[in-house]
């Protein structure tokens, strides 16, 4: 469970947001959304422990890890690594056989779960967009999360794709109580797989109702 | 070849400082770091005339020189657009003062020669000791560091949001940086360590795709190319430099032709 009293993050003199209340429940799939600029990276950040706050509380289970897959990476197409090595990235150095034969079959798991067991020896500079999220995901994943926080992950891809990544997020949701933070300017993704929603809007965040999310709460204006 | 003595000390010295190059090299490609690696070894340049100037080894010069401005230049700032900016600043000031220093002190024009392009005859075996020990360092360094390392170089956003200490592994990497400019330099020369420490890095990414092949090509081509150029510049008498720098970029261009070769079949 995370819990936000009355938050507050500023950036010197400047406000970012300020009376922010909220609780997130285990296995909740919420959306957070709002203008650019107004927050929203801002306030996972916080909740990752990698921003400090400015004012209020903020209770997070640490116990619980994050899973976080950012916005931008530098991959280009000389990008060396291939998936299966770029998701290992994530593994800890290890002198123990018993721990190396376990962490094989954790990658072997998760490639699986995310469907990347076939493309796993593609240099992940060569894939496509769908393909370098579902690794980004993968990756996120390897620390086997209780709360995955995707940040804008689907923005870029066509609607298939979009849809495929998804579903898959929507399997772990419900199969293994993933709960899941999906920054997004998405306005049919908000709708379609999302149970609750937090708007970031006059520099606090207020939850609405998924059925009252509307078109203009995506506005990128900010 | 083996039986004149500056050269079996050349080959030691150059095999030590070929691995740690090479290996640091991975890491200096992928953290994007070639441009800095250039102008440490600049710096490593002000540093020996300022250690020939004060008495000092040149090689305690350059260790000294390279070492703070490395911490200084990683703390500077992450902006990059701003980070190359103030590199170049820093870079020719530099060069000046290594000239300043070297005008200052008594020493022949033929000591800057090989402070600047490197020497295969200047390696005396107390100095070799003192390569191996630095090199051995290097390499400890990258063991204790490795996995957390790689992380941080191939994907520093995926580093930063599984919260592991980015700026800590930074300032670690950049002093072996230093440590590894200062090595190399003996033998290529402050000029063109950077070689060493860039283009086999860069053309094991066109041939492998995972962190310790990265390594073991990279490691592969540093030494290819110290060995072969210290066995022709004996043969020739041509400057070792020459030849090794040659090796390098004609593997890269190797490297990068397959590379693109691949990408069209």
């Amino acid at each position: 469970m995370i819990q936000a009293k009355n938050l507050a993050k500023r950036f010197g003199n400047q406000l970012v947001f300020q009376n922010v209340n909220f609780t997130i429940n285990d296995g909740d799939f919420l959306s957070l959304i709002g203008p650019n600029g107004s927050g929203k990276t801002t306030l996972v950040k916080i909740i990752m422990g990698l921003e400090k706050k400015s004012g209020g509380e903020l209770l997070v289970d640490y116990k619980q890890v994050i899973g976080y897959v950012p916005q931008f990476r530098n991959i280009d197409i000389d990008y060396p690594l291939n998936i299966e090595q770029f998701v290992r990235l994530n593994l800890k150095f290890t002198l123990s056989r018993k721990k190396r034969r376990q962490d094989n079959e954790l990658i072997k798991t998760i490639l699986e779960k995310t469907g990347l067991s076939k493309l796993k020896d593609r240099p992940l500079g060569l894939a496509s967009g769908g393909e370098k999220q579902k690794a980004y995901l993968a990756q996120a994943l390897l620390n086997e999360p209780k709360v995955l926080i995707l940040d804008e992950s689907t923005a870029s891809l066509d609607v298939e794709v979009k849809m495929q990544l998804m579903d898959l997020v929507k399997e772990l949701n419900e199969k293994e109580n993933l709960t899941v933070i999906f920054i997004t300017h998405d306005y049919d993704l908000t709708k379609k797989y999302t149970h609750r929603a937090l708007f970031f809007k006059d520099q606090t965040l207020k939850e609405v109702d998924v059925s009252d999310v509307s078109e203009d709460m995506f506005d990128m204006g900010g | 070849m083996f039986a004149y003595e500056f050269m079996r000390e050349a080959f030691i010295a150059s095999t030590f400082i070929a691995i740690t190059a090479g290996l640091v090299g991975v890491f200096v490609v992928s953290r994007n770091m070639s441009f800095l690696s250039h102008t440490l070894s600049e710096i490593g340049f002000a540093g020996a005339s300022f250690g020939i100037l004060i008495g000092i080894s040149p090689l305690a010069g350059m260790i000294l020189f390279t070492l703070i401005s490395s911490i200084a230049v990683g703390s500077l700032s992450t902006e990059s657009s701003r980070r190359e900016a103030s590199i170049s600043a820093i870079s020719s000031l530099f060069i000046g003062l290594g000239i300043l220093f070297l005008s200052l002190s008594s020493e022949s024009s033929s000591y800057a020669t090989n402070i600047l392009f490197g020497s295969i005859v200047g390696i005396s075996s107390k100095e070799v000791n003192q390569l191996m020990i630095l090199a051995l360092f290097v390499i400890f360094v990258f063991i204790i560091f490795y996995k957390p390392l790689s992380f941080d170089s191939f994907d520093h956003i995926g580093a930063r949001a599984a919260g592991l200490k980015t700026r800590l592994l930074s300032i670690a990497f950049l002093v072996t940086l230093a440590l590894s400019v200062s090595i190399g330099a003996q033998i290529v020369g402050s000029l063109l360590v950077f070689v060493l420490l860039t283009l086999p890095g860069a053309t094991a990414k066109y041939l492998v795709h995972s962190v310790p092949k990265l390594i073991m090509v990279s490691v592969g081509l540093s030494l290819a190319g110290v060995w072969l150029g210290l066995y022709l510049a004996f043969v020739t008498n041509w400057p070792v430099t020459f030849f090794i720098s040659a090796f390098e970029v004609i593997a890269y261009f190797l490297g990068l032709s397959y590379k693109n070769w691949k990408l069209n079949h």
